[in-house]
């Protein structure tokens, strides 16, 4: 039997054995109210799994861990809670907001701690990961009352037993962005092929631009760049079983991924490990750059209204004329469960919610950048970057999510990170680092 | 946390440093040694005088002009900064644990110290010993059986809302607690040994037990010190970063040095934001550092100078 | 006579206070400083990822040590940051503090007012230091570049950016040592001085052959101080960059591998078990020190 997990619990498990039965009942009736007493027999000797009841009365709090710190993000969460605990009158919502960077950072620690009910997470090897740790809610019931979620979104909700782990909000295509009024002035033509990009940054340099922008300080987005030249370079599946860490990463098609980086990098910003992604940004939006590799959500950086609508975006060039360009990363955010929340019902209700079209059209509509995952989400209101956004992901035919989302969070982050900043700094000696890189793999998806 | 030193001073010192002589021919050499200092002190206070006066100066201003333009005044940094990182509540926050570490740290170090300065008692050196080496443990070595035994232990649900000791304050002041009392102990035990054996004798004649001892007589003369360490434990606990940030995890409990953290993104990009910010977080050991100098520095050098 | 020999000179109830009053702060730090360091080094033989039961963990011997010091890239260049850190605090930050605190000595006019300005940075918790230093630092808008018109990312590049956070700590480091090295100049017997300069003795020859060796035991804390201090530090690194790109740091790898959704524990322990190691040298002998001059 495990610690209580909510006051309720911890009351009742103060009732002694001697007052069981007709008299226990009794007490705990007003101790605990009317919808859980149902449940009640549950309490003293489930493992507190099940300690929500079922359908019916969701009343009471529910909380939510959000990462939504910026304040565009945040003031759309609220909105989309007041909406949901006015369809809901007998449920509030308590949001806790932790900084972006730092809830990722802490969510061991956070989900075995103590996590609020629902928590905004990603989809991905990222979400079965914890699933299989024990660490997520089983949320199927939630979908029960999801309409509009295509089979594709639903796999990737799905955790390795076949349950339903997540539910997708939102997400964003990653591609390569440019601001239309800049191409214009210089006459540059959208590049379909590798050659075609490098004719056009030599240009571009020659015009005074910064052909690439580039910023690496976080270690993060230049995994982007990885993902994008080896499903370019290799194709889909070998992407997926690199991230799984069922290929060498000192095979000679890594080697080539890293050396077609190598002739690309004269092109990016110089200096990117020391600026955030958010100063490259603004590299693009003062026009002084060409492109930028990142995900749509660059485009929080730019001024809604006239500034949004100059940019624009195409998918990576091809590489390979065999392998094509149909392969794109499109990760996708959500929302879970944790494994023992205080207000089981409620949060499942909430889970409902966040999934479907009505409260999606609140988020999409305060946070441009990002597109819905529900059909019947209203497009009418997108902007031209959400409307091209959609387009560009229906017509792909493969969807990776993201090097720290497809792989496992270890190995992303203490070795992919510190091994893509090691690249940029000296890309001369690739079989030093992939050798390094496949070493590391081995042991840690060994343990 | 600083490790500490307490450096004992040479036999038979007076008390009082007197002002020593200085020849004639001297001044030369010392019109040097003054300018050099000024120059050194002026060098030192720099980056803080800059961060004040850029904090409040308006972000386009100085984008457009440059930073040695003068003009562009406001007070909108600090409003904006006040908000963006939202002080009030991790002012209050740092409030909430820095006080009562402090004086439970105060309290715990003076119960140690005058058990090993009053008695001898042959673990004295040992106990002190165990104490003074914790103070300079890394505290990366401690975090995760420190996070997997808070977790582990229940409390009710009045004490934390959490239902552990983690992501309490609790938690937190229990660690920082740990962490310097070391240090404090071995600067009270010090100071206590140099009362008089006297005054306890005459205690003990009248028949007072250990605890009227302890808080009749050692306390009340142990003043000086306690200010000062009082002084010291104020600023260092509400300096301290590390644990704050591993042991809570609600955005709503992080006190304002490890609020720091999440202003990096966004902070960033706007210096006189950076600035403004700085100086707030910095405000209340400043302040300190000027009303309570003498005693700060008597915190750092008590037993150099016995007396 | 009161002084106590032994605890049943007492009466009973005096015991019990006595008892209170060494365990309660005695179990304290057991609990929450010498408990977890014991535990840290268990763990560091196991390749536990910090998820799940204690009982789920499973020994795999030196493995963790073994990848640390082979196969993890960032380990040796933070244990040469750390080298530089401790040379740079050791041979400029050091020396340059005790050099201030002679001088300041002396008690020219104006000493307060200077001594209180170079001391004013021992007040800021380092974290705050990275970020008002920053100001200062910054590619685009920081005082350097602004004066210069240079380029250089201070923060950013790894060429520079580990001497800029080194400028920054000892920027604190020399206050600090200062205001040490000055109360134990304070406390050394005037007639020695006095002494000398009847001999014939000037002010250097004073310094170096009078007072110094009387502050051994001075040198010795300063010394260990220094050391302790650049072993953990940590604060002003993570709040640069988290220390990467050129800032990476014993502590900072720890930190990295312990917190955040890598929690790989085991490997994590390793090295902070190291930095226990090396700490617990200095620590043993600055204990040592201090419980001399105890007796």
């Amino acid at each position: 039997m495990s610690r209580p997990a909510t006051q309720d619990e911890y009351l009742a498990s103060l009732v002694p054995d001697s007052v069981r039965g007709v008299s226990r009942r009794t007490l705990l009736r007003g101790a605990l109210g009317a919808g859980t007493l149902l449940a009640a027999p549950s309490l003293l000797s489930a493992c507190g799994g099940d300690s929500g009841g079922p359908s019916g009365a969701a009343t009471g709090t529910v909380t939510l861990g959000s990462n939504q710190s910026d304040a565009v993000p945040k003031a759309a969460i609220q909105s989309v809670m007041d909406a949901f605990q006015k369809a809901n009158s007998g449920l509030t919502v308590k949001i806790n907001t932790i900084d972006h960077n730092s809830f990722q950072e802490n969510i061991n620690n956070y989900l075995q701690g103590s996590p609020d009910d629902v928590f905004m997470w990603f989809a991905g090897y990222r979400m079965r990961f914890f699933a299989s740790r024990d660490l997520a809610g089983d949320v199927t019931e939630a979908w029960k009352n999801i309409q509009g979620m295509t089979d594709a979104l639903k796999k990737s909700s799905t955790g390795e037993d076949g349950k339903q782990y997540f539910v997708p909000s939102t997400y964003y295509p990653w591609a390569l962005f440019y601001r239309k009024s800049v191409f214009a002035k210089h006459g540059y033509e959208v590049p379909k092929t590798i050659d075609e990009l490098t004719a056009l940054g030599a240009q571009m340099k020659k015009d005074g631009l910064v052909p690439i922008a580039f910023g690496d300080k976080d270690g993060w987005p230049a995994m982007g760049t990885f993902d994008q030249l080896n499903l370019r370079v290799n194709g889909y599946d070998y992407h997926v079983s690199l991230m799984a860490g069922e290929e060498a990463w000192n095979s000679d098609k890594v080697k080539k991924v890293f050396d077609t980086w190598a002739g690309l990098l004269p092109l990016h910003q110089p200096d990117s490990l020391g600026r955030t992604w958010q100063e490259a940004a603004q590299t693009l939006q003062q026009g002084k750059a060409g492109v930028y590799l990142l995900g749509s959500f660059v485009a929080q950086q730019f001024q809604q209204g006239a500034e949004q609508d100059d940019l624009d975006f195409f998918t990576f060039p091809e590489i390979d004329p065999a392998i094509g360009s149909d392969a794109i990363e499109a990760p996708i955010d959500g929302y879970m469960m944790s494994k023992r929340p205080k207000n089981e019902a409620g949060a499942l209700k909430l889970l409902s919610y966040v999934g479907s079209a009505d409260a999606q059209n609140i988020v999409v509509k305060a946070d441009p950048s990002v597109i819905a995952t529900n059909e019947n989400a209203d497009q009418s209101g997108y902007t031209a970057l959400q409307k091209k956004s959609v387009e560009f992901v229906k017509s792909a035919t493969s969807i990776a999510q993201f090097m720290d989302r497809d792989t496992r969070p270890d190995f992303a982050s203490t070795v992919m990170i510190p091994a893509i900043q090691q690249f940029i700094k000296n890309p001369k000696d690739i079989d030093g680092l992939v050798n390094s890189i496949e070493k590391q793999k081995q042991s840690i998806f060994s343990s | 946390m600083t490790a500490q030193a307490t450096p004992t001073a040479a036999p038979g010192k007076s008390p009082v440093q007197a002002r020593r002589p200085r020849p004639a021919g001297k001044r030369e050499s010392h019109r040097m040694v003054q300018l050099f200092l000024a120059a050194m002190a002026l060098l030192w206070i720099f980056p803080v005088l800059y961060a004040v006066i850029n904090s409040f100066r308006d972000y386009a201003y100085t984008a457009e002009h440059g930073y040695f333009s003068w003009g562009g005044f406001t007070l909108q940094n600090y409003k904006d900064s006040w908000e963006q990182a939202n002080f009030s509540q991790t002012m209050v926050n740092s409030a909430i644990i820095t006080i009562p570490a402090v004086l439970l740290t105060l309290f715990l170090s003076c119960c140690i110290a005058f058990v090993v300065a009053r008695f001898s008692f042959r673990f004295n050196l040992a106990l002190l010993a165990l104490f003074t080496a914790a103070n300079l443990l890394p505290p990366q070595s401690l975090l995760i059986p420190v996070y997997r035994m808070f977790r582990a232990i229940e409390v009710p649900f009045w004490f934390s809302e959490s239902g552990t000791l983690l992501n309490s304050y609790w938690g937190l002041i229990a660690v920082n607690v740990a962490f310097q009392t070391g240090f404090c102990a071995f600067v009270l035990s010090n100071y206590m040994k140099a009362l008089p054996r006297e005054l306890y004798e005459s205690a003990v004649v009248d028949g007072a037990g250990v605890l009227r001892q302890f808080f009749q007589i050692t306390l009340p003369l142990c003043r000086p010190p306690l200010a000062a360490l009082a002084t010291l434990q104020v600023t260092w606990i509400y300096n301290e970063f590390y644990w704050a940030t591993v042991l809570l995890q609600s955005g709503d409990k992080f006190p304002v040095t490890s609020s720091l953290n999440n202003l990096r993104g966004e902070f960033f990009t706007d210096n006189n934001l950076v600035a403004a910010g700085s100086v707030v977080v910095a405000l209340p050991t400043l302040i300190i550092f000027f009303v309570l100098q003498k005693q700060f520095v008597a915190g750092l050098t008590l037993g150099a100078t016995k007396g | 006579m009161a002084k106590y020999k032994g605890i049943n000179q007492l009466s009973g109830v005096d015991r019990v206070v006595v008892g209170l009053m060494v365990a309660v702060p005695t179990l304290l730090v057991v609990w929450l400083v010498w408990v977890p360091a014991a535990g840290s080094v268990l763990l560091s033989f196991t390749n536990w990822d910090g998820i799940g039961p204690l009982s789920s963990i499973e020994f795999i011997g030196m493995k963790n040590y073994a990848d640390v010091v082979s196969i993890y890239p960032p380990f040796w260049p933070a244990v040469q940051h750390n080298l530089i850190w401790l040379a740079v605090l050791f041979l400029v930050a050091t020396p340059f503090g005790m050099f201030l605190a002679v001088l300041l000595d002396r008690e020219l006019r104006g000493s307060r007012v200077y001594q209180t300005a170079i001391y004013l940075p021992v007040v800021l918790s380092l974290a705050l230091v990275g970020f008002i230093w920053q100001l200062i630092y910054s590619r685009d808008q920081g005082l350097i570049n602004q004066v210069t018109g240079s380029t250089i990312d201070w923060y950013g590049d790894p060429q520079y950016n580990l001497w800029a956070a080194l400028v920054a700590s000892s920027w604190r480091h020399v206050g600090y040592v200062m205001l040490l090295y000055l109360a134990g100049l304070k406390g050394v017997d005037p007639s020695l001085r006095e002494a000398a300069k009847v001999d014939g003795a000037d002010e250097r020859t004073t310094f170096f052959k009078v007072v110094f060796p009387v502050m051994a035991p001075i040198n010795i804390i300063v010394v260990v101080v220094t050391v302790i201090e650049s072993l953990r530090a940590f604060d002003l690194v993570w709040v640069i960059n988290k220390g990467r790109n050129g800032l990476e740091l014993i502590s900072t790898l720890v930190t990295q591998n312990i917190i955040g959704e890598a929690s790989r524990i085991g490997f994590g322990s390793a090295m902070a078990t190291m930095m226990l190691l090396i700490s617990s040298v200095f620590v043993a002998f600055y204990v040592r020190i201090v419980m001399r001059e105890e007796r």
